[in-house]
């Protein structure tokens, strides 16, 4: 079987759509939602235990806008993103996993 | 558990299924812990940081050819980390992608890996924070990755099959980073009615039923890049395998 079958095979295409599904059933089910993802509650939650406490320190810098902290999230995606494709691209290119064992692991 | 608390638990259950707008937090927010909670968890996490160094410093010594995988599994972090997820309590939540490393490397490489995408995100996004990156790298980057790399090791002993070891990994390393967030804030701010148990009811409402879901999530993702790296490099995981159970 050549190597690029046994990644991009009709099992992992049914995994990643396990994934996207379970991204997308919460969407779904629950109407009204704002899947908010903040760490709002927690403070609340906080701050009703202990309506005493000030937050003691606060972040050095702060992303201006929503806008601009999806951004700089989108930036650690890709940068992981990116290295994880360099490392598949660099294996393959090398022709690894073709000479090795494939006993291990078991 | 006396009454008190688990009248507390059937509410707290009972407001998680009706009000499904409840957010959900991820890492520590800054300043939200008194400097002495801060300290112990930083002091506590401090050794583990310094031992990962090494051992990293360890791993590309005897296997030059795995700083390959070493970048992969840090940006298998940077990643999952950066996904923020719906969940099915009407609010969102992310992966911590620290499950890959720990199968691979054993959990002591991922306390630097982990620390690493921590203050990124908090230096950068206001995500996390200075204050509370010791208590936030004890959850994710250490009692995580251990977890992970302990329940992989105990499926493979009880002969599971290599993904069901993977997949579990992943996923009791993400619920546990959780839970283990769940009982900071708890014992830091304990309820007063309760005290810590109700606290920490409380918290596991927010921080740990959310991520059930993305804990499955992650545990397939974990699978398909595992199973990816192995066509390639089946050989370097049974080494650096062996490598992790050594430095146990």
């Amino acid at each position: 079987m050549d190597k690029a079958d046994k990644i991009f095979n009709f099992k992992n295409i049914i995994l990643i759509l396990m994934v996207v599904a379970l991204a997308i059933v919460p969407l779904i089910m629950v109407k009204d939602a704002e899947f908010e993802g903040a760490d709002a509650i927690a403070e609340e939650a906080i701050g009703e235990i202990n309506a005493d406490y000030e937050p003691w320190f606060s972040p050095i810098f702060e992303p201006p806008s929503g806008e601009v902290e999806s951004l700089l999230f989108v930036l650690q995606a890709v940068i992981g993103a990116g290295i994880i494709g360099f490392g598949f691209g660099y294996m393959k290119a090398k022709g690894e996993g073709s000479k090795e064992s494939h006993a291990g692991l078991r | 558990m006396d009454r008190k608390n688990r009248v507390l638990l059937f509410f707290s259950i009972a407001g998680m299924l009706l009000m499904p707008q409840w957010v959900q937090g991820m890492h520590i927010m800054e300043g939200f812990l008194s400097p002495a909670w801060c300290l112990f968890w930083g002091a506590l996490s401090l050794p583990f940081v310094v031992m990962g160094y090494r051992s990293i410093q360890r791993i590309i010594k005897e296997h030059p050819r795995a700083k390959l995988l070493l970048a992969m599994a840090g940006a298998f972090v940077f990643v999952l980390s950066a996904l923020k997820l719906p969940s099915i309590t009407g609010s969102s939540s992310h992966p911590t992608g620290v499950g890959l490393g720990a199968i691979i490397f054993g959990p002591l490489p991922m306390s630097v890996l982990g620390l690493i995408v921590l203050l990124f995100q908090a230096l950068l996004m206001a995500h996390g924070g200075l204050t509370t990156l010791g208590a936030n790298t004890f959850s994710m980057a250490i009692v995580g990755p251990f977890v992970a790399y302990g329940s992989y090791r105990l499926v493979k002993r009880l002969q599971g099959p290599q993904w069901l070891a993977v997949f579990t990994a992943a996923f009791l390393g993400n619920l546990l980073t959780y839970v283990v967030t769940s009982i900071q804030l708890a014992v830091a701010f304990p309820s007063e009615v309760g005290g810590v148990m109700a606290s920490l009811t409380r918290f596991m409402g927010i921080f740990a039923v959310t991520q059930v879901p993305l804990a499955i999530s992650e545990g397939i993702l974990t699978v398909l890049i595992f199973n990816a790296i192995a066509v390639y490099r089946e050989k370097e995981l049974t080494d650096l395998n062996v490598l992790a159970k050594e430095a146990m």
